[in-house]
């Protein structure tokens, strides 16, 4: 053969095959933030995006405190957390998807926590020159500590009241101190405290008028939570009422030692988190037969998975397909309650189509336990503030800037859209906050910075990456239960030992390091398709462009999730046709990135940069330019 | 090379075939080749082609030579048997071990430096003999081992990485096997998938010497501008003749096409070529033609790929042509094996 100049016959040679495509996926925008964000499950799951990729890798190295500090930025309360939190980083983690069980996140979080040496020197710095601002904030919960973490490094006054003599809300309330101690709400609810969080305790706040009028503050943030558990209607309610209890309140009872026993026999009406924390705490003060009673079967439960599984080990029964007819009460004593039995339909999407009424149970019981949900209660906002609510009595609360219909008043935690989680309601804190700084310094409240993502290599040789990239096949660590005995000795005793340094070791390598993303550089490629073999998961395809959901058939292997993100290239230069991944699977292993002569595949670590208060500069730089 | 190995970690919905084996199943170690290394990507094409004919791995035997491309056999179906013989002679090997047993799949890799220049004898042997393998002879023009030096396929006008220009006239393995009497000849790249899965599995279920030439590039020593092998100068100058689509003998043939595009073609075990012709004028199963239109082409600086020739009829092989027996020497019972001192004396009667 002898050296003829360059034709482009190659494109037409390759396209042949299959023509007449017209209708093409347009090139990925890799530059928005929220596309590498995606790529990590766990972080895009979390509602205060904690980087837990990264703190992960810290305790990898044994660097607790630089874990728990990662946490605290974005969560605020990782001890905490790291024992209760709902996790739903969890459900959405990678290794979930690519073996079973995803990654012990939420246990890890606890390891950092319980391991790491002072770090109140740590802190965020708070100025001695304050800034003549004062924050008022309802209840000390999540929410309202968050504000104040948020708020006090910018130099805010920041007045927190709180009904009981002490801080955490719900979070003390009615989470038993068997699963979160005393000792570490104390400690994490101590660093805000020394941050100069002023809690005035025992100070209900009765009346939002008589707040607002004393003109003392700036802005007003409601944390105050759903306090109000709902009500079971149903004959002999009033009868038997010594024995009747709803469930948060007397969680609340429990926890501030206001009660101390009840009855042998205890039936709990619903199957929720709360519901799981009442039978467990029942077995603590002397019950001996604690039935869990549900309407509707296991797929229907509103409690987490754990919560069900750690309350069924404690041999609790789980009742399906009761529903509450009555309470039974004689001689003025309750002696149980009456079911009518269930029987459902279901459609093949596994919804409920038609129930029936298969017949009638009586159960013995010397207590009842309601604890089929809560709602938030505002009796003490008056109706002529500019608060408004809507016809279900909720406040009507900016999801953005959570500000109320009134300016300067905020709303956060439980107290905004309902019940949630502890996670929701540290966000609702970072966000109250940004919308409250901006509001104090005589900003719009919307005027709020969009998240940035920097990205930098992680290529240190030929073969070699500052990370850990080789695949542990190594399964999810059970963590270790305070035995069945000893657990029940005291209401105190926390039954979850967290994990060992071994467990630890072998925990975070099952981690697949999600936020350590793939770069492709179209310009680099010479379409060798040495990534597309080299590819464990087959996660990537070369081939010609199309309509994304025909695009998605001609995939090396089939799109099992397709509302993961799907990276198209732009067209590459030697065949026009592009370079296809499904980040659904991809093990973040870097072996595309190792095999690739040109380095158009990298290994890139992003970091994600959501804005707090303390981003919020005002006046902003620009301002005081031109001032 | 990489540091780790690849995860056995995998997609939990690929395919299975017949066995229910996936294809990382037919895998075999980790490549120590360059990063983009042309023969890394044929070891892929030759794990899906073995995949999608529900090969058992114990059913190949695969068979290289030296070079970088006999390390490929390293680096598919760790299950099979496989022989790493002397530099060039690899067909004597497969040629004995063919002898012994013919009811094994033959594979074997070779480069081009290890069949056109020190083992060109023992290629042209192994043509002649029609010894029932396939041979995958991955061209690179160069010596990728000892740093990039020109082979014996290097085209004249070539340039070495350094600038310099070769002036030796090529050897080209498709010419040299349409003149040696190869009754299934095919050239191929090792960026085109597409094109090399179908043509492995026919040229593994030819009954005879099947030759693959497939162009790949090395990545190291001959991908740059002046290279008439580079990734970037073969796409370029790529010029599908003949398409093959492999049909196995399983599939009921139900697909129409006009007269003229496609040519079907039995092969022996029942399943089917269908010869897609891109170029209307050529035909592939003319040898003098075939011949013809390569060496035009080839002056044209157009790499021609595709099924080139495919003897019409059936050309007896090795077993066919020395009347061996029909079934492997290992099965052969003692008793014909070793005829005795009587059966001995009565054979040597013959002779004297």
């Amino acid at each position: 053969m002898r050296v003829a100049p360059p034709r482009r016959t190659a494109k037409v040679a390759f396209r042949l095959r299959k023509p007449g495509f017209s209708v093409t996926v347009p090139p990925t925008d890799t530059s928005h933030p929220d596309y590498f964000h995606r790529v990590v499950d766990c972080q895009w799951a979390c509602p205060a995006h904690t980087d837990v990729p990264e703190y992960i890798r810290l305790i990898a190295l044994g660097r607790f405190a630089d874990a728990y500090l990662v946490n605290r930025e974005s969560n605020v309360f990782p001890g905490i957390l790291g024992r209760v939190c709902d996790r739903p980083c969890e459900p959405a983690c990678r290794r979930g998807r690519v073996e079973d069980k995803p990654v012990a996140i939420c246990r890890l979080k606890r390891v950092a926590a319980d391991h790491k040496d002072d770090i109140s020197s740590r802190l965020p710095v708070i100025p001695a020159q304050k800034n003549g601002k004062k924050v008022a904030c309802i209840g000390a919960g999540p929410a309202s500590l968050t504000v104040a973490n948020d708020l006090l490094p910018l130099g805010y006054e920041v007045v927190i009241f709180e009904q009981w003599d002490k801080p955490g809300g719900l979070m003390r309330t009615n989470i038993p101190a068997f699963r979160l101690p005393e000792t570490v709400l104390a400690e994490e609810i101590g660093y805000i405290e020394q941050m100069g969080a002023q809690i005035r305790y025992n100070s209900r706040i009765d009346s939002m008028n008589k707040l607002l009028a004393t003109g003392g503050f700036d802005a007003v943030f409601v944390g105050s939570g759903a306090p109000k558990g709902k009500e079971l209607k149903l004959p002999g309610r009033a009868e038997g009422d010594a024995n009747i209890h709803i469930g948060i309140n007397w969680l609340e009872s429990v926890a501030f030692k206001h009660v101390d026993k009840i009855g042998e026999k205890v039936l709990i009406i619903g199957v929720g988190n709360t519901a799981m924390d009442c039978c467990r705490s029942s077995l603590r003060l002397g019950a001996k037969n604690v039935k869990v009673m549900a309407r509707k079967p296991r797929q229907f439960f509103k409690a987490s998975e754990w919560e069900l599984e750690d309350a069924e080990s404690e041999n609790v029964e789980i009742v399906v397909n009761h529903s509450p007819k009555a309470f039974v009460v004689e001689n003025g004593r309750l002696k149980g309650m009456l079911f009518e039995q269930m029987a459902y339909d279901f459609d093949a999407r596994g919804r409920i189509t038609a129930e029936r009424v298969t017949g009638e149970t009586f159960i013995a019981a010397d207590d009842v336990i309601l604890a089929i949900g809560q709602e938030n209660a505002f009796p003490w906002i008056e109706n002529d503030l500019g608060i408004e609510f809507d016809q279900w009595h909720v406040p009507v609360v900016d999801v953005q800037t959570h500000q109320s219909t009134r300016p300067g008043v905020f709303f956060g935690g439980d107290a905004a859209f309902g019940p949630k989680n502890i996670i929701w309601a540290v966000e609702h804190g970072h966000q109250a906050a940004i919308s409250i700084h901006n509001h104090c310094m005589g900003q719009p409240v919307t005027e709020r910075l969009p998240p940035t993502l920097n990205l930098s290599s992680r290529k240190m040789g030929l073969h070699e990456w500052s990370y850990k990239n080789d695949y542990n096949p190594v399964e999810r660590r059970l963590v270790p239960h305070v035995s069945l005995v000893e657990r029940f000795k005291k209401i105190s005793i926390e039954v979850e030992l967290g994990f060992d340094a071994e467990q630890t070791a072998k925990e975070v390598e099952r981690c697949l390091n999600c936020d350590i993303q793939t770069v492709f550089e179209t310009k680099a490629c010479i379409e060798c398709d040495a990534c597309i073999d080299i590819c464990p998961t087959d996660c990537l395809t070369i081939t010609r462009n199309g309509e994304e959901a025909e695009l998605s058939q001609r995939l090396r292997a089939p799109r099992k999730h397709p509302h993961e993100p799907l990276f198209v290239s732009a067209p590459l230069k030697h065949t026009g046709r592009v370079m296809v991944k499904d980040e659904d699977l991809c093990v973040h292993c870097g072996l595309c990135a190792e095999r690739c002569p040109t380095a158009a595949w990298d290994m890139q670590k992003s970091k994600i940069n959501l804005p707090h208060a303390n981003d919020h500069q005002w006046p902003s730089p620009q301002q005081r330019k031109t001032a | 090379m990489s540091f780790i190995n690849k995860p056995k970690v995998r997609h939990p919905d690929l395919p299975q075939n017949e066995l229910g084996l996936t294809r990382r199943d037919y895998e075999g170690a980790m490549s120590t080749l360059c990063a983009g290394c042309g023969h890394d990507s044929v070891t892929s094409s030759i794990t899906q082609a073995i995949w999608e004919l529900s090969l058992r791995p114990e059913q190949l035997v695969k068979l290289s030579g030296i070079g970088c491309s006999s390390k490929t056999t390293a680096y598919f179906a760790s299950g099979a048997h496989g022989f790493n013989g002397v530099h060039g002679r690899m067909p004597s090997i497969a040629a004995g071990a063919n002898a012994a047993n013919r009811n094994l799949y033959y594979i074997g890799v070779s480069g081009d430096g290890d069949s056109l220049s020190i083992g060109f004898g023992q290629f042209a042997h192994a043509i002649r003999r029609n010894v029932n393998m396939l041979y995958i002879c991955e061209n690179n023009g160069v010596y990728g081992l000892t740093k990039g030096q020109f082979s014996a396929s290097a085209d004249i006008g070539t340039r070495s990485k350094k600038g310099e220009e070769n002036r030796q006239a090529p050897v080209d393995p498709c010419l040299a096997a349409l003149s040696l009497g190869g009754s299934f000849i095919a050239r191929s790249f090792s960026g085109d998938r597409e094109q090399l899965v179908p043509l492995i599995k026919a040229g593994l279920m030819h009954r005879g010497f099947a030759m693959i030439d497939v162009i790949s590039p090395c990545v190291t020593f001959n991908d740059h501008v002046g290279s008439t092998k580079s990734y970037e100068f073969t796409r370029e100058h790529y010029h599908e003749a003949v398409h093959t689509d492999y049909i196995p003998s399983r599939t009921e043939i139900t697909a129409s096409y006009g007269a003229g595009e496609v040519v079907p073609v039995q092969l022996h075990d029942g399943s089917q070529l269908r010869l897609r012709k891109l170029d209307r004028d050529y035909d592939p199963n003319h040898r003098g033609k075939a011949f013809e239109y390569l060496r035009t082409k080839l002056r044209q600086g157009e790499h021609v790929t595709g099924l080139i020739f495919l003897a019409p009829g059936h050309d007896p092989d090795m077993h066919e042509m020395l009347r061996t027996t029909d079934v492997p020497l290992n099965q052969v019972p003692y008793e014909q094996l070793h005829p005795g001192a009587a059966g001995l004396a009565s054979l040597l009667k013959r002779y004297a």
